[in-house]
């Protein structure tokens, strides 16, 4: 405790390190707060709806339906499917999807479950926005499809020639009502460069995509009598999960938290400096003469600039998913909204995030013992890999940088979930990150401990 | 005051090819000023970074009122060192300084005020310590050693870049501490500085004790100087030194036989007296042997 006291009191003591942790907060903030992005939307009008799971979906697409009431099922044959990409070209993007669909009612958000032919995943069954199971392969059309309501089940099946039939799935979606909404829907989410291989980071296109499907020997034909079972339809958007960045309506909740990089730049030179400035001035001995101890010594620091950094970190953290994001939609940009789960993880996490840096420059500048290169080795393990990821390097090695060095904690800021029923640009620029929060910040966690033991064993076996 | 005395035995350590000590041994007792005396590159700083924990003997113990100082609990409240008085970061005020070193110790913050003031340094302890000159770092060094009011007080060179007036109260203040009971040992590597203030004198070279005495047992001489008609009576005594045209120093005889021979023999003198040498003549011929080490630095 006593030695807390002592170092806290270094700490706060040398005014330019109590100003420069001052900035970094201000960097946080004020990189988060500043109005880099603008846009049109202005809620309500463009507020995403939420689906039963309580997550904001995209719930565009054009069907043909009818009532149900109780049990049934309803039988079609996918004739033909074909669209376009929109600036693309010809083709269907691969999350294309036409089908049938049983929904508790026609309003967005709506309980649903769908079995589909897709662009490029074959046939799925998939409900309630964020659960999908997948079918054959090779959709190839035309193929028939089935739906049945019995209770609160949905069955969906597949068959090649409408005699031989395979369930694909039987699922139970959160809430039908005894009088359900079915019919036929086609719909084709936005098209991005992502789902080519090869893209370049400055090629980023896409835009609207459209397909149209043909619907025939719709059964029972008794409901459908309009068009004499035979239907053409055309549609645009998806019934999925909403995503952020290129092929989502907003932005990430992480995008606020721009300024991280920045802030962090301040605090790890202070708790490089922390140190090496008492090799340097030779105060490390009268440290050693108060506290013989050094091992205590080296935790006492960490622990007072670790606690520092993460006051700093969550207050910052605080100010900005909080003003920030209000001066994005005061902007016209839609912000995603995140569960109070996730921007409590954003904040505590950037928090940690800094904590843990802060506590890696501390070891570092233990281990090296000169302020330059303590300063340059934080730098180029902790910032430099982030500021590559997000701007310069092409998605792979930008990946692998965020998930092998100390830089993958930043992954305790993404907001957004991945999802693989959605195509999207999941890039560290627009928020997503390789590894999962957590996993990203035990690889933080790792390298720390590894420095830090490094820093134990110099501290101990060397001479002050 | 507690009494606590430092006990240096049989010290062994090698730097890379140089060995900086070679069996040092001595030991510090209370109420005493212990001069820490010899040539740069004698091992004196190694034996306090020893002494204090810094740096680790490669044989031999140093103890600090029976254990080693890395096994102290509050070591400034046992323990006062000064051994480089640059050590400060130079945008901490003196202030601060001493305040986080009073945390270290549990010691309250009140405590600094008061070792400020004894070191003269309360009117500028706001002031940033890269400011200072190396005067006024001393005593601030001097006020982080006195925070804890240890029995024993460790200081290597603290006369160093002192002027005048700074050397004569360092004195009396060595003293002072010697006279509250403290066990005190002051390092340095000019012997006159110590006059008039060590009560005791371990004299290194080359890593290990070449003397160990008191000042008294030193300063004391069985000489006496006649002044007068040197060559006739340097004849009369068999352990007779001319030292001048008109001076002689003679060993082994008291001052009376010395007048009553050069009486009987009718030799004119001046003066005849017992002769006091400096502690720097001690020194000197002590270290006559040993004057070679002098072009060897260690460190």
């Amino acid at each position: 405790m006593n030695l807390l006291r002592a170092e806290w009191t270094k700490l706060r003591t040398v005014r330019g390190w109590v100003v420069a942790l001052f900035l970094a907060g201000v960097a946080i903030v004020g990189i988060g707060v500043a109005p880099g992005l603008s846009g049109n939307c202005h809620p309500p009008q463009c507020a995403l709806p939420t689906g039963p799971g309580g997550e904001e979906v995209t719930d565009v697409y054009s069907w043909v339906h009818r009532p149900l009431s109780g049990d049934g099922s309803v039988t079609v044959r996918v004739a033909a499917f074909g669209g376009n990409r929109g600036p693309g070209g010809e083709g269907l993007v691969p999350w294309a999807k036409a089908g049938l669909m049983v929904r508790a009612g026609t309003q967005r958000g709506a309980s649903y479950a769908a079995v589909m032919v897709t662009g490029a995943h074959g046939v799925r069954m998939q409900h309630d926005f964020t659960h999908d199971r997948a079918g054959s392969a090779a959709a190839t059309v035309p193929r028939w499809l089935r739906i049945t309501r019995t209770g609160g089940a949905v069955t969906g099946e597949e068959s090649d020639d409408g005699v031989t039939w395979r369930t694909v799935a039987t699922v139970r979606p959160a809430r039908l009502p005894s009088t359900v909404e079915v019919g036929m829907f086609v719909t084709s989410p936005q098209f991005s460069a992502s789902d080519t291989e090869s893209f370049g980071r400055t090629g980023v296109s896409g835009g609207p995509s459209e397909a149209t499907a043909s619907f025939d020997s719709v059964a029972p034909a008794g409901g459908w009598s309009e068009a004499g079972g035979s239907f053409t339809v055309t549609g645009s958007g998806d019934v999925a999960p909403a995503v952020s960045g290129p092929n989502g309506l907003g932005t990430s909740l992480t995008q606020t938290l721009v300024g991280t990089f920045l802030g962090l730049v301040f605090v790890v030179v202070v708790a490089a400096l922390c140190v090496t400035a008492e090799y340097r001035h030779g105060t490390v001995r009268t440290t050693f003469l108060a506290e013989p101890r050094r091992l205590r010594v080296l935790a006492a620091k960490a622990l007072v600039v670790g606690a520092a950094a993460f006051v700093l970190g969550t207050a910052a953290a605080v100010a900005v998913v909080t003003l920030g994001a209000a001066s994005l939609r005061g902007n016209g940009v839609y912000v995603n909204a995140v569960p109070a789960l996730v921007a409590v993880r954003l904040v505590v996490g950037t928090g940690g995030l800094l904590a843990v840096c802060a506590v890696l420059a501390l070891a570092l500048g233990t281990l090296l013992r000169r302020s330059a290169t303590a300063v340059t080795a934080a730098l180029l393990t902790m910032v430099l890999p982030y500021l590559l990821a997000v701007a310069v390097l092409p998605l792979d090695a930008a990946r692998w940088l965020l998930r092998l060095t100390p830089a993958a904690g930043f992954a305790v800021q993404q907001s957004a979930l991945e999802y693989d029923v959605v195509d999207n640009l999941y890039t560290p620029s627009a928020g997503y990150f390789p590894l999962p929060p957590w996993g990203g910040f035990a690889v933080l966690l790792g390298w720390t401990a590894l420095a830090s033991v490094g820093a134990a064993y110099r501290l101990t076996r060397s001479d002050a | 005051m507690e009494e606590l005395t430092i006990e240096v035995n049989g010290l062994r350590k090698r730097f890379g090819g140089t060995l900086a000590l070679d069996g040092m041994s001595f030991t510090v007792c209370p109420g005493a000023v212990t001069g820490f005396v010899g040539p740069n590159g004698a091992g004196k700083s190694t034996t306090m970074r020893v002494i204090l924990g810094l740096d680790r003997a490669d044989a031999g113990t140093a103890l600090v009122g029976g254990v080693p100082y890395r096994r102290l609990r509050r070591p400034l409240c046992r323990v006062g060192s000064l051994l480089d008085a640059g050590a400060l970061q130079p945008s901490r005020t003196a202030r601060n300084h001493l305040l986080w070193l009073a945390r270290s110790q549990g010691l309250p913050a009140r405590r600094v005020g008061g070792v400020l003031e004894r070191a003269g340094l309360a009117g500028v302890a706001r002031r940033r310590a890269g400011a200072y000159s190396l005067g006024m770092r001393q005593r601030l060094g001097i006020a982080a050693a006195l925070l804890g009011d240890p029995p024993a007080v460790l200081l290597d060179e603290p006369f160093n870049g002192m002027d005048p007036e700074g050397i004569i109260w360092m004195r009396g203040f060595l003293r002072g501490l010697a006279g509250e009971g403290r066990a005190v040992l002051v390092s340095s590597h000019l012997m006159g500085e110590l006059q008039g203030t060590a009560d005791r004198v371990v004299i290194a070279g080359r890593g290990r004790v070449i003397a160990d005495a008191s000042v008294a047992s030193l300063l004391a001489s069985d000489r006496v100087l006649v002044r007068g008609d040197a060559v006739r009576a340097a004849a009369l005594f068999d352990g007779a030194t001319v030292t001048g045209p008109d001076t002689l120093l003679i060993a082994g005889l008291p001052a009376e036989a010395v007048v009553r021979r050069l009486s009987a023999a009718g030799v004119a003198f001046a003066e005849v007296s017992a002769h006091r040498s400096t502690l720097e003549e001690a020194y000197l011929e002590l270290t006559r042997d040993a004057v070679d080490y002098r072009a060897e630095a260690v460190r």
